[in-house]
């Protein structure tokens, strides 16, 4: 939007929400909602703090793993399926299949099976990214240029320097998309899976300040998870634009 | 090449399916039940009708939400896509809504608004509502300039320029951000029933985990797992019967 | 101002009297640093088709949308048969260059979708755009969906639809550009028919040189940087010989060559 011909930063409402709850806080509309301020002034003292920083390093922790698993797993599997018939027909009902499931319906089966802690997180966090990471990767290989292909066979180039020279980089773009989407999946599923593990983590945070109606103190940490979530989406969508500049020409 | 791939996909089930078996018969753990036990089990809560009380609980937040979802978010969405001063105040919000893990809102959501039906609509709401509004409003942002300019060239008003093509041009995407969005909504709904109150499916499966009555377990997650595939499933292809061509065809191809 | 030189190629019968349907005076058009259209004049005189030739970012298309309503100009006014455009009308029809058909519209509705607009009853309009539909060629094909077609039938539909509302005036924005090679003559050849038998004024966008002499009675040319009409071609005797042999004669090629030799230092 412009006003008087100034163009007005893309999320610069964002400031006016903020200033929005601050004056619902203000009038203490009611108890669910402090003052932004307030959670701000919150929000420094909680953050130096042990529980806090215990929470943070666990999460960060199982969702490193899991979508070190998920990307590791995803990105051969994926092309493996692009390359071959037989493989992508075995999978890709499956793939499809999981990447709309509920999966929150397979966490208690996790519980069961891994027990109530960090590596049922883990594996729930995979879970959420893994299938559009295999999904993308496998649609990267399947939409290469034919031409590509067939330039790299004139010009002489043994199979794997037709792998690591044009097949990856033709397929890079969708990669990378499937990877950032992954990633924000995982975001999810990594805070799903500690609310009904909810002993470890922010799930145990949420928990805590929740039953002792410590209200800034939940929308501090929910603020700071937000802002993390919506900066890991932003980093990887600029390198996206980065790497993959070519995507769009190809 | 048709029975091929019904083959295959035969094949690659009675696969799946025959090591969930194995697996359960060496068994991995304790807690892992063959296949057939839990298709036994299957049959039995859906013989005594438990299963299908259990539907109609977990599924009434799920429509309630999803409808609440679809009529604000396609409003929502129609009108972000067309006012550049509605898309600067609003988009931010969904923006930061899509990136951030909502989940977290439900220990709030319960104190605010107790363990009853409007918490569990409310979690179905917020996990499905951002990307029926980022689709919508996109679609409509990205309608094709040439087609509004050919509608204005033909002297159409503003209304129809919006009722009969942006509207339709954006229905595809509109739809599928729909289809997105329950799918979310399943999600939203289970954790719902997990997190806030065992009711319905979510009931199945905490009291039949608490009881050790795994094979039950197995079964609820199994067959909530297949209504929600085998419902998106049939959205897609309702999707692909409806807008058949509408996606392609603009430009030359 | 800058008064287009008029260059009379082989035209032996006096300028035609100045009954012109579309008179553009003193356009100009800026996208913000950009100088598209410099104090442009130029005169579209009725029932002929007149050619806007040029490279790329020259303005064509522009000047164009401009006669069409579908942008304003920065200074400068466009007339339609006297009286000034402030908007799209109903006395200029439009043929977009990617077709811009409803994809989700059958043939028939989408030839029919100017008069629809127009608040035209629908067995009306239906009766009418079945007309254009074998009109241009296109029978058996209403309930087809432009994505079963080939872009050259789906230019039809565009052309069809244009034709429905009866404008006198036809702006076409590079119709052929997006249809192949052979496809391309044949609608060349059916569009001089066109110009012949429907009293029709045709202003016609193309960057085809060949093109451009072939289908025209008056080809402008338009050079960029600053944009401006260098030099108005009416290959007039071209008009009375046998279509079939038009481009083997010997006039045609001159004027080619002779645009070509005035182009070649623009393009890139």
């Amino acid at each position: 939007m412009t006003i008087y011909g100034y163009r007005l930063p893309a999320m610069s409402s964002l400031i006016l929400w903020g200033l929005l709850w601050e004056i619902v806080g203000r009038m203490g509309l009611t108890f669910f909602v402090p003052p932004l301020s307030e959670v701000f002034v919150t929000l420094f003292s909680v953050v130096g703090t042990a529980p806090f920083l215990k929470a943070l390093s666990e999460t960060a922790y199982a969702f490193s793993a899991g979508v070190m698993f998920a990307i590791v797993i995803g990105i051969p599997l994926g092309i493996m399926m692009g390359k071959n018939r037989l493989v992508d027909e075995l999978f890709l009902p499956w793939v499809n299949m999981f990447l709309s499931a509920p999966l929150t319906a397979l966490v208690p089966v996790l519980m069961v099976l891994f027990g109530f802690g960090m590596k049922s997180i883990i594996i729930t966090t995979t879970l959420f990214a893994i299938w559009i990471i295999i999904l993308n990767t496998r649609a990267g290989v399947l939409q290469i240029n034919r031409s590509l292909v067939e330039m790299a066979r004139c010009y002489g180039a043994n199979p794997l320097q037709a792998f690591y020279k044009i097949y990856f980089w033709a397929a890079l773009p969708e990669i990378l998309g499937g990877v950032r989407i992954g990633v924000i999946r995982a975001v999810k599923g990594v805070i799903i899976g500690q609310l009904l593990i909810s002993i470890v983590g922010f799930g145990a945070l949420f928990e805590l300040y929740a039953n002792n109606f410590l209200m800034s103190h939940f929308w501090a940490v929910l603020l700071v998870l937000f802002a993390l979530a919506f900066s890991v989406s932003e980093i990887l969508a600029y390198l996206e634009r980065r790497v993959s500049y070519y995507a769009a020409k190809r | 090449m048709k029975s091929r791939s019904f083959w295959l996909k035969i094949l690659s089930a009675t696969v799946l399916f025959g090591a969930w078996q194995v697996a359960g018969m060496i068994p991995v753990s304790y807690a892992f039940p063959t296949f057939f036990e839990s298709m036994a089990a299957l049959v039995r809560l859906a013989a005594d009708g438990t299963l299908f009380q259990a539907y109609v609980e977990t599924l009434r937040p799920l429509v309630v939400g999803v409808g609440i979802s679809a009529v604000f978010g396609i409003g929502l969405g129609l009108w972000i896509g067309l006012s550049s001063r509605f898309d600067w105040l609003f988009s931010p919000i969904f923006i930061v809504m899509q990136a951030a893990p909502l989940a977290a809102l439900i220990p709030l959501l319960v104190m605010a608004y107790g363990i009853g039906l409007t918490s569990k609509v409310f979690v179905v709401c917020i996990m499905a509502m951002p990307v029926i509004v980022l689709n919508t409003a996109g679609a409509v942002r990205n309608t094709p300039s040439s087609i509004k300019e050919m509608g204005r060239s033909f002297l159409a008003s503003d209304t129809e320029i919006i009722l009969k093509i942006i509207i339709p041009a954006a229905s595809p995407v509109i739809f599928s951000g729909l289809r997105l969005g329950i799918s979310a909504g399943f999600i939203g709904a289970i954790l719902a029933e997990l997190k806030i109150t065992p009711t319905g499916v979510g009931d199945i499966i905490t009291y039949s985990r608490s009881i050790a009555d795994y094979p039950a377990m197995y079964a609820a997650i199994f067959s909530i797992i297949l209504l929600a595939v085998l419902f998106l499933n049939l959205l897609e292809r309702l999707e692909v019967y409806l807008f058949e061509g509408n996606v392609r065809g603009y430009a030359s191809d | 101002m800058v008064m287009p030189q008029i260059k009379e190629v082989l035209g032996s019968e006096e300028t035609p009297k100045p009954d012109n349907a579309v008179v553009a005076r003193g356009i100009s058009k800026t996208y913000g640093d950009v100088e598209a259209l410099k104090d442009l004049t130029l005169e579209f005189p009725r029932g002929q088709l007149t050619s806007l030739l040029g490279p790329s970012g020259c303005g064509k298309t522009t000047l164009l949308k401009i006669i069409a309503g579908l942008l304003e100009p920065n200074a400068g006014e466009v007339e339609v048969n006297g009286k000034p455009v402030t908007g799209p009308g109903p006395d200029r029809a439009f043929v977009f260059q990617d077709f811009a058909l409803l994809p989700w519209a059958s043939v028939i509705r989408n030839v029919a979708f100017a008069l629809e607009l127009r608040g035209v009853a629908k067995s009306e309009r239906e009766a009418i755009a079945e007309k254009y539909i074998a009109d241009v060629g296109l029978s058996g094909f209403e309930k087809s969906y432009p994505h079963q077609l080939s872009g050259g039938m789906r230019q039809r539909v565009g052309l069809a639809r244009a034709l429905s509302v009866d404008a006198d005036v036809l702006l076409m924005d590079e119709p052929f550009s997006a249809v192949d090679e052979q496809t391309r003559r044949k609608f060349q050849e059916d569009l001089l028919n066109l110009v012949q038998n429907e009293n029709k004024t045709f202003i016609f966008v193309t960057h085809s040189i060949e093109e451009a002499v072939y289908v025209s009675d008056q080809i402008a040319i338009l050079l960029p940087r600053p944009s401006r009409v260098s030099e108005i071609i009416r290959p007039t005797g071209l008009r009375n010989k046998n279509v079939d042999n038009i481009r083997r004669d010997s006039e045609y090629l001159d004027i080619v060559d002779s645009i070509w030799a005035s182009l070649r230092s623009y393009v890139e």
